[in-house]
C-alpha cells in the first residue's frame, strides 16, 4: 500500500512539475508564434546573466516580475471569495492530468510503471466534470470584485462556457459510441495496431466532423479567441479579471493555459490515438514524445486560429454554440449511432 | 478496511460541516458555496461505496450545473444578506424542538431494521459490478426503461416550464 | 477503489501549490494602498453607480436550459458505453433495434424542447 502511494505521489509530482514548466513556456511559444504570424520576432533577448539564451528565458522573468507586483484588493470587494476565486480557478485546471494516459509501461531499475497515475473506469467524466466545476472560479471572481465590468465578464463568460459544455459533452459521447468505454487508458489502447496509426479519426471517419465540433467547442470552453469577447482588452476591459494583480492574475493565466493543454490532450486521447505512433511497441519511451508532439500540434493550431481570425460578438458566439454546434453535435450522435446500428 | 473508515468519516464530516455553514451563513453566496462543498463531499461518499459513475454525474450536474443555477440568480437578483429578524411569534421555538425529536424518532424507526449487505463489487467480471456505467447501462435501458422515457417528458416539462415563467410578453 | 485515492492526492497538492501561490503574494513586497488603487477600475474615471445592479433574466434562461440538455447528456453517456456491445453481441441481437429506438424516444423528445426554446426566441440577442 505505501509502495502504492509512494508511486502516485511521485507520478503526482513529476507530472505538476512539468505541467508548470509547459506552462509557462506555453506562454512564450503564444508570444513566439504571435510574433511571427504579425510578420515580428517576438521576446528573444532574455538570457541568464552573460548567456543569451534567445529568450528562453523570458517566462521566468515574467514569473517573476508578477511575484514582486503589488497585490491589491479592492476596497468594496469581497475578500474571501476575491481570494478564493482564482484558486477555484486553478484547482480543477491542474486535477485533469492524472487521467491522461502519457505511454504505455517502461522498465526503469527493474521497476515496471505504468505511464498514467490513475486508471479510473470513468475517466472521461471525471474530466467533463472538472470542466463542469471551472466555471466558478470565474463567476465567482466577477461578482467578487465589486466592479461592473468584471460582474458582466464574469456573467458573460461563464454564461458561454456552460452553452459550449454542452456541444463538449455531447461530442464525447459520439465518440462513446465508438470506443465503447470510458476509461481514457483503454480507449488509447483500442487504437493500437497497424504500425500504431490505427487512431480512432482515421478508423472511423466520421468523427472528423466529431472532432471539429470537439475543438471548437473547446476553444470556446477555454475562453480562447475567437470566443474570447469576455475577457478581450478592447471590448469589457479585462472582463472577469480586470481587479487582479501579481499573482493572483498569474494564477488565472496559468488556468486559461492549463485548460488549453487540457483540451488539447483529451483531443489527441480521444482522436488521434493519445501515445501510439510507429514503433512504440519496441520503443516504449516514444510514446511520451508521440504524445507531447500532438499536444503541440494541436496547441499551435489553436494560436493560429486566434491571430488569424477576428472574434466573435457575444449574441454571435451563444447563437453559434446553441443553434448550430448542439444540434450538430445531436445530428452527429444520431449518425454515428445508426452507422454501428448497421455495420459490421 | 480501516482506510476506507477513516475516508469515510473525514467526508463524512466535511459533509455535515458544509451542511451546517449553510443554514449559518448569513451572506446567500456563502450558503451557495457550503452546499457545493456538500455535493463535493457527498460524490467522494459515493466512490466509498464503489459508485463512481453516480460520483461523477453528481458533479457533472449537481455541482456543475444546478449549482451554477443558483449562483447565477443570487447574482442576478443581488439576493442581500440576511438581516436580524424581530420574531413575531415566540410560540414556534417551542413548538420547533418536539417536532425535531419526532422527526428524529421517525428516523430512527425507518433505519434500524436495515442490515448491512455486501455489495457484489467484488466479483471478478468488472463489468457486472454495480455501479459501473456498464451495468447502470444495461440496467437503464432495460428494467427500467419506463422511468426513463418519463424522465425525459419530465425534462421537456421543466424545460417548457422555466421559459415560460422566466419571460415577459413581448420580450 | 483505490484508483481514487490519487484524486484526494493532487487535491491536496493543487490546493497547497495555490495557497502558497496566495501567501507569497501576500508576503513578497510592499503594499501601499491608495485611495486610486483601491476603487474599482472604470477606465479612468470615477465608478458611476454600484456594481450590484439588477442583470437580464437571460443568464437565469441560459442556466436553466443548460442544466437540463446537460441532464440529457448524462443519459446519453451510459447509452453510449453500452450501446456498441450490445449490437455486436450474439446474445441481445434482438434487441438491437429496440435498444436504437429507446433513445431515439429520448432524444426526439428532447430535440422537441430544444425547438420550442429555439421558436420562443430565448436563443436570441445577447446570447
Amino acid at each position: 500500500m505505501t509502495n502504492l502511494l509512494l508511486e502516485w505521489v511521485i507520478k503526482t509530482i513529476v507530472i505538476l512539475l512539468i505541467l508548470v514548466t509547459a506552462v509557462a513556456y506555453v506562454t512564450l511559444m503564444e508570444r513566439k508564434v504571435m510574433a511571427w504570424i504579425q510578420m515580428r520576432v517576438g521576446p528573444n533577448r532574455v538570457g541568464l546573466g552573460k548567456f543569451r539564451l534567445w529568450g528562453l528565458m523570458q517566462p521566468l522573468a515574467d514569473g517573476l516580475k508578477m511575484i514582486f507586483k503589488e497585490d491589491i484588493i479592492p476596497l468594496q470587494a469581497n475578500q474571501w471569495l476575491y481570494v478564493l476565486a482564482p484558486a477555484l480557478s486553478l484547482i480543477p485546471a491542474l486535477m485533469t492530468f492524472i487521467v491522461i494516459p502519457y505511454g504505455s509501461q517502461i522498465t526503469l531499475f527493474n521497476y515496471t510503471i505504468e505511464l498514467h497515475v490513475t486508471r479510473m473506469n470513468v475517466g472521461l467524466l471525471y474530466v467533463l466534470a472538472l470542466t463542469s466545476v471551472g466555471v466558478y472560479g470565474i463567476v465567482l471572481a466577477g461578482w467578487s470584485s465589486n466592479n461592473k465590468y468584471s460582474l458582466m465578464g464574469g456573467l458573460r463568460s461563464s454564461a458561454q462556457m456552460i452553452s459550449y459544455e454542452l456541444a463538449l459533452g455531447l461530442s464525447i459521447v459520439s465518440v462513446l459510441l465508438y470506443t465503447g468505454t470510458l476509461d481514457l487508458v483503454e480507449i488509447v489502447d483500442g487504437q493500437r495496431g497497424f504500425h500504431g496509426l490505427a487512431w480512432n479519426i482515421f478508423h472511423y471517419p466520421l468523427l472528423i466532423l466529431v472532432f471539429i465540433i470537439f475543438y471548437i467547442a473547446s476553444l470556446a470552453e477555454t475562453n480562447r479567441t475567437p470566443f474570447d469577447l469576455p475577457e478581450a482588452d478592447s471590448e469589457l476591459v479585462a472582463g472577469y479579471h480586470t481587479e487582479y494583480s501579481s499573482m493572483k492574475f498569474v494564477m488565472f493565466q496559468m488556468a486559461e493555459y492549463l485548460n488549453l493543454i487540457t483540451a488539447s490532450s483529451i483531443s489527441t486521447t480521444l482522436f488521434f490515438g493519445g501515445w501510439n505512433g510507429p514503433f512504440v511497441g519496441r520503443l516504449p519511451y516514444l510514446g511520451p514524445v508521440y504524445f507531447t508532439v500532438k499536444v503541440f500540434v494541436l496547441i499551435f493550431m489553436a494560436m493560429w486560429i486566434r491571430y488569424t481570425v477576428p472574434r466573435f460578438r457575444y449574441d454571435q458566439l451563444m447563437r453559434f454554440g446553441w443553434k448550430f454546434l448542439l444540434p450538430a453535435s445531436i445530428v452527429n450522435i444520431i449518425i454515428s449511432s445508426t452507422v454501428i446500428l448497421f455495420m459490421r | 478496511m480501516w482506510q476506507e473508515k477513516v475516508l469515510f468519516i473525514v467526508f463524512a464530516v466535511i459533509a455535515i460541516a458544509s451542511a451546517l455553514n449553510i443554514l449559518l451563513q448569513r451572506n446567500p453566496l456563502y450558503s451557495a458555496l457550503s452546499l457545493i462543498g456538500t455535493l463535493l463531499s457527498l460524490s467522494a461518499l459515493y466512490l466509498t461505496v464503489h459508485a463512481q459513475f453516480i460520483a461523477a454525474v453528481q458533479i457533472v450536474v449537481y455541482a456543475g450545473a444546478i449549482m451554477v443555477l443558483f449562483i447565477f440568480v443570487i447574482m442576478l437578483l443581488n439576493v442581500p444578506k440576511d438581516q436580524p429578524q424581530i420574531e413575531k411569534q415566540k410560540g414556534l421555538r417551542y413548538l420547533a424542538i418536539p417536532f425535531a425529536g419526532l422527526m428524529i424518532a421517525e428516523m430512527f424507526y425507518v433505519l434500524r431494521p436495515i442490515r448491512l449487505t455486501t455489495l457484489p463489487i467484488q466479483s471478478g467480471n468488472a463489468e457486472q459490478a454495480v455501479g459501473t456505467t456498464w451495468s447502470i447501462g444495461t440496467a437503464l435501458f432495460t428494467d427500467y426503461l419506463l422511468p426513463f422515457e418519463v424522465t425525459s417528458v419530465l425534462i421537456l416539462m421543466a424545460l417548457v416550464g422555466a421559459m415560460v415563467l422566466a419571460r415577459r410578453e413581448g420580450d | 477503489m483505490v484508483n481514487y485515492v490519487p484524486v484526494l492526492l493532487i487535491l491536496i497538492i493543487a490546493i497547497g501549490m495555490a495557497a502558497i501561490i496566495i501567501i507569497l503574494s501576500r508576503f513578497a513586497k510592499k503594499r501601499r494602498p491608495t485611495h486610486e488603487k483601491l476603487m474599482p477600475y472604470e477606465c479612468g474615471v470615477e465608478p458611476v453607480g454600484t456594481a450590484r445592479e439588477r442583470q437580464s433574466v437571460k443568464f437565469y434562461l441560459v442556466a436553466m436550459a443548460f442544466l437540463l440538455f446537460d441532464i440529457e447528456a448524462v443519459f446519453l453517456v451510459p447509452w453510449a458505453v453500452v450501446f456498441r456491445g450490445v449490437v455486436q453481441s450474439q446474445v441481445y441481437q434482438h434487441l438491437k433495434f429496440v435498444f436504437y429506438g429507446e433513445m431515439m424516444v429520448f432524444m426526439v423528445v428532447l430535440f422537441v424542447g430544444l425547438v420550442y426554446v429555439w421558436r420562443k426566441g430565448i436563443l436570441e440577442w445577447n446570447r
